[in-house]
């Protein structure tokens, strides 16, 4: 009979239909598909810049000092003669090894306070709640220039200073899903089957939180980068001549007037690489929106 | 008198915020490896004298005296004296807090004037040209480092066309107006005087306008989505089928509720901005408190440090305050 | 099939997705008179909303209105301007939803909101507007006084539906569509809004078209029904006769799923699912579910006839019929 055979299809039906529909979205969302572009060519030239770069880096060339854009380089040469186009190219490892430990250490410590918190409620989550409010307190850049500065400039203590600044924003995260899931029948089943409490917040509890967690992750890295080439602008960052694209904006404000060049296109990379991410993160946004899923 | 409770249980939060502040500014000001007073003196001063310097700034004495002594001179408002400019830290921030207070609230005024507008043109006219427009300006508003977009327009106005200033408040042979409120600007206006009123507004219209750019594209994004959720609940329909032409539905009715969260959003830019202020300031050479700030952390002046963090997460904290009072007198269902 | 105040011809509307065009009514058939009350019957995703939402015109993208004609006191709605439109929409038509609370404005005042309407519809100032709020909400019941300065989200599901009920009702229309009224509400308020739509319509001499899924709520308050189907209406008559002799085999399945006091058979449900308007089935659309289907069922729509005076079904069993 017809209708017996609609009855088999339609368990599966609804999962079928969602993936179809979040890849849908995904082609459909153009800008989403632009970001996902741009990020995929960062990460590609961040693993391939020995290859990519014409130029050494370091390589000082003071014959050739602020040298406009031309064919031996595409970019101009910066106040030493070294070529703006490689300092770029090599810029992207930089920007990637922050933004991934600083994703690395935010999130661990974000999801362990935030687990904490919200599972054992009460006391605990009061004061981990009034610390996670106290470095909420201050404009995020102000406290991680804070930090850098009191543990001295360099790239490392940056990306622990902007850990220490977003981390935050996973345990205020967790803690929201893990409040919501520890009432869960699930759980309280687990629990009465004995299942101890370390047991139940890594095994059970915490892989229900991977999925908002991956999509704060990418909405997070655009501000990363800015907070990071921040630092680095006004010198809290990687340390010269290490070609962070920050520092690389601010050693060429003092040749704004005749080499405008090192200042725009390193600044220009940073633009990139956030919008990338922004446009990127706007996507998920919008696919996982179950309003907008109709 | 819901609202009445809801206002004081916030300030009680916010007075224990405070007191973590400035426990967190203590903390990052003791974890500093650096030796400042070595740096004061120098490298190679001779002992006595790094020791009598240490006694003079206190630093000798156990952790916890210096936490309390550090405590109740905050309460005063007694941040110490600066190790650059020699003068109490409080001296120094109200000389330069206006400066950016001014800064900042034009930025606000550009921002709101430019994103409001733009993202309710969006929501209503979707698909259309200007809403195209609208999410490029927007999502490379919060992409393009603030210090760049400055550079950018500084090499565009001031370099290459010369049309605006490239630093500070005033040309030098404009006569300031009395310092009453301390914003330049506001006084000019006040004393009718004409010269310094333009003059300063033509040097804060770069700097505000980076400033606001990042915050405008924020609105503008804010209020499209804001404005496209609201027109899609019932009470919309229910208005339209009650009749009422679609411009009243959408001024009166969607525009209420759509802003709501837009004012919220507005307060937490400000706290941006305060962190824009930093790197703006710095490169439009405006003597603000991010500026202070900025340089007190270069040479480790760390009482300058201290007090000025002290009183940036101060002026954030009351900001996110403001945002919630205001967010529950507009919004009758968040009087919990 | 004319009905002296408002008469739905061939409607077609769809609606754009993302999986293709919906079909969502598919040459829908209505027709009131003045001071009748017809039900609008049928399960969920059948298009009772669509029709009553198209006959006020609040279709919106990424819905479409293609086809049609909706006679409303000797005018065609469909050809109206958007203006004129507005005239009738809350004056001469109203409309109360299904979720209350949801359907006022969360930051204004009851008592503005009815001003508002009343000023809308008797062109006055909102100010002179409020002196009538009073009447309104002492018509459905509320303690006026009280009632006008509470925020919607103040009131419960009853008190909300009241509101709606004055607000539509203060104007005095010719014709209120009811969408579910009361699918919202507990069963005991349930029967106090229904006996109050009853009393005020009877006093106002509106006509209703009730939408519901709840043949109950039909029986009591309806004195015609219309049985919609996936975008058609598939049969039409006076409650009584619907209840007693149903002719199309959904309305007959429909009564069969409902417990009547006095029946001791079991309740049936109609086997199958709701078909897809994406990609409906050919000719009839009931007729993949259908257990006395013909050949010709799936091949051609049948369309609503006439079979005994005033009974109206659209299916082949019963050609040979007054075609309407």
């Amino acid at each position: 009979m017809e209708y017996q055979e609609s009855e088999r299809i339609s368990r599966w039906r609804p999962l079928i239909e969602d993936f179809k529909h979040t890849m849908y979205l995904w082609r459909k969302n153009k800008l989403a598909m632009v970001g996902t572009v741009i990020i995929l060519g960062f990460i590609v030239v961040a693993i391939f810049a020995p290859v990519l770069a014409p130029y050494d880096p370091y390589q000082q060339n003071l014959h050739n000092r602020l040298a406009p854009p031309s064919r031996e380089h595409l970019l101009g040469t910066d106040q030493f003669g070294r070529d703006v186009l490689s300092r770029i190219i090599w810029g992207t490892r930089i920007e990637l090894k922050i933004i991934l430990l600083v994703t690395a250490i935010s999130t661990t410590i974000g999801t362990i306070i935030g687990l904490i918190s919200g599972y054992f409620g009460g006391v605990i989550d009061e004061i981990l709640m009034r610390i996670t409010d106290m470095f909420l307190a201050f404009p995020s850049l102000v406290l991680a220039m804070a930090f850098a500065a009191a543990l001295g400039p360099s790239l490392t203590n940056a990306i622990i200073a902007i850990s220490v600044v977003t981390w935050t924003v996973y345990a205020r995260l967790v803690r929201a899903e893990t409040m919501k899931i520890k009432n869960t029948l699930y759980i309280e089943a687990i629990r009465a089957l004995g299942a101890g409490t370390f047991r139940i917040l890594f095994l059970h509890i915490l892989p229900m939180t991977v999925s908002p967690i991956l999509v704060q992750m990418t909405l997070r890295m655009g501000t990363i980068i800015l907070t990071a080439a921040g630092l680095g602008f006004l010198g809290l960052g990687a340390q010269p001549p290490t070609p962070e694209w920050g520092a690389m904006v601010s050693d060429g404000r003092l040749y704004m007037m005749n080499a405008w060049w090192i200042s725009t296109f390193s600044g220009l990379a940073i633009a990139l690489v956030v919008l990338g991410f922004n446009l990127l993160g706007d996507g998920i946004r919008d696919i996982l929106d179950p309003r907008l899923r109709r | 008198m819901k609202l009445w409770y809801f206002i004081m249980k916030r300030l009680f939060l916010m007075v224990i915020v405070l007191f973590g502040i400035l426990v967190l500014v203590f903390f990052i000001a003791k974890i500093i490896p650096a030796d400042p007073v070595g740096a004061l003196l120098g490298g190679n001063a001779p002992p006595e004298l790094i020791d009598e310097l240490k006694h003079k700034l206190g630093l000798d004495k156990p952790l916890i005296i210096q936490f309390v002594d550090y405590i109740k001179g905050a309460l005063k408002g007694d941040f110490g004296v600066s190790l650059k400019t020699n003068r109490p830290v409080i001296e120094d921030i109200k000389e330069y807090f206006p400066a950016t207070m001014e800064l900042a609230i034009f930025a606000i005024i550009i921002a709101v004037g430019i994103g409001i507008p733009l993202g309710i043109f969006s929501a209503v006219k979707r698909n259309s040209v200007v809403d195209h427009f609208s999410r490029i300006f927007s999502i490379l508003g919060v992409s393009m480092p603030v210090f760049w977009t400055g550079l950018l327009l500084l090499l565009l106005f001031y370099y290459k066309l010369d049309l605006l200033p490239g630093s500070g408040r005033l040309e030098l042979f404009i006569i300031p107006p009395e310092p009453k409120t301390g914003m330049i600007i506001l006084d000019a206006l006040l004393e009718g005087n004409w010269e310094a009123f333009w003059d300063g507004l033509k040097h804060i219209i770069l700097p505000a306008f980076v400033l606001g750019y990042a915050s405008s594209a924020s609105i503008a994004r804010m209020t499209r989505a804001s404005v496209l959720d609201v027109l899609r609940q019932d009470y919309i329909r229910t208005a339209k089928a009650k009749g009422l032409p679609k411009r009243l539905v959408i001024y009166k009715h969607a525009l209420k509720n759509a802003l709501i969260p837009v004012v919220t959003l507005i307060g937490l830019r400000f706290g941006s901005l305060l962190e824009g202020a930093v790197l703006t300031e710095t490169i439009f050479g405006w003597p603000g408190l991010g500026r202070y700030i900025v340089n007190a952390l270069l040479v480790l002046d760390y009482p300058a440090i201290m007090g000025g963090t002290v009183f940036i997460a101060l002026i954030y904290s009351l900001a996110n305050l403001v945002v919630d009072i205001t967010y529950a007198v507009l919004d009758p269902r968040m009087r919990i | 099939m004319k009905g002296d105040l408002l008469t739905v011809r061939n409607l077609r509307v769809i609606f754009h997705t993302y999986r293709g065009i919906i079909k969502a009514l598919n040459g829908v058939n209505i027709w009131i008179n003045k001071q009748e009350r017809l039900g609008l019957v049928g399960e969920t995703g059948c298009g009772k909303s669509v029709t009553s939402l198209s006959i006020m015109r609040l279709i919106e993208e990424p819905g479409e209105i293609i086809n049609g004609e909706i006679i409303f006191d000797g005018k065609d709605l469909l050809k109206l301007s958007e203006s004129e439109m507005m005239k009738i929409r809350g004056k001469e038509i109203s409309m109360i939803f299904q979720e209350p609370i949801s359907a006022l404005n969360p930051v204004f005042k009851v008592g503005y909101q009815i001003a508002e309407a009343i000023a809308h519809a008797e062109n006055v100032s909102i100010k002179d507007a409020y002196g009538k709020v009073k009447d309104a909400l002492e018509m459905v019941g509320l303690d006026w006084k009280r009632t006008m300065n509470l925020y919607p989200d103040e009131l419960s599901g009853g008190m909300a539906q009241r509101v709606m009920i004055a607000m539509a009702l203060v104007t005095k229309p010719k014709l209120l569509i009811a969408d579910e009224p009361t699918s919202a509400l507990d069963v005991t308020i349930q029967a106090q809004i229904l006996k109050l739509l009853d009393e005020l319509i009877k006093e106002m001499g509106s006509a209703v078209m009730m939408i519901t899924h709840d043949m109950g709520v039909a029986a009591e308050f309806c004195d015609k029904i219309a049985v919609m189907y996936a975008g058609n209406v598939v049969e039409y008559a006076k409650t009584e006769v619907i209840f007693e002799n149903p002719l199309h085999p959904y309305t007959k399945g429909l009564l069969k799923a409902v417990p009547r006091i006095g029946r001791t058979e079991e309740l049936e449900g109609v086997p199958g699912m709701v078909p897809d308007l994406v990609d409906p089935p050919p000719g009839c659309r009931f007729h993949p579910r259908c257990s006395e289907r013909l050949d010709i069922c799936s091949s051609e729509k049948p369309e609503l006839v006439e079979v005994e005076e005033g009974h109206f079904v659209a299916c082949h069993l019963f050609h040979g019929g007054v075609r309407a």
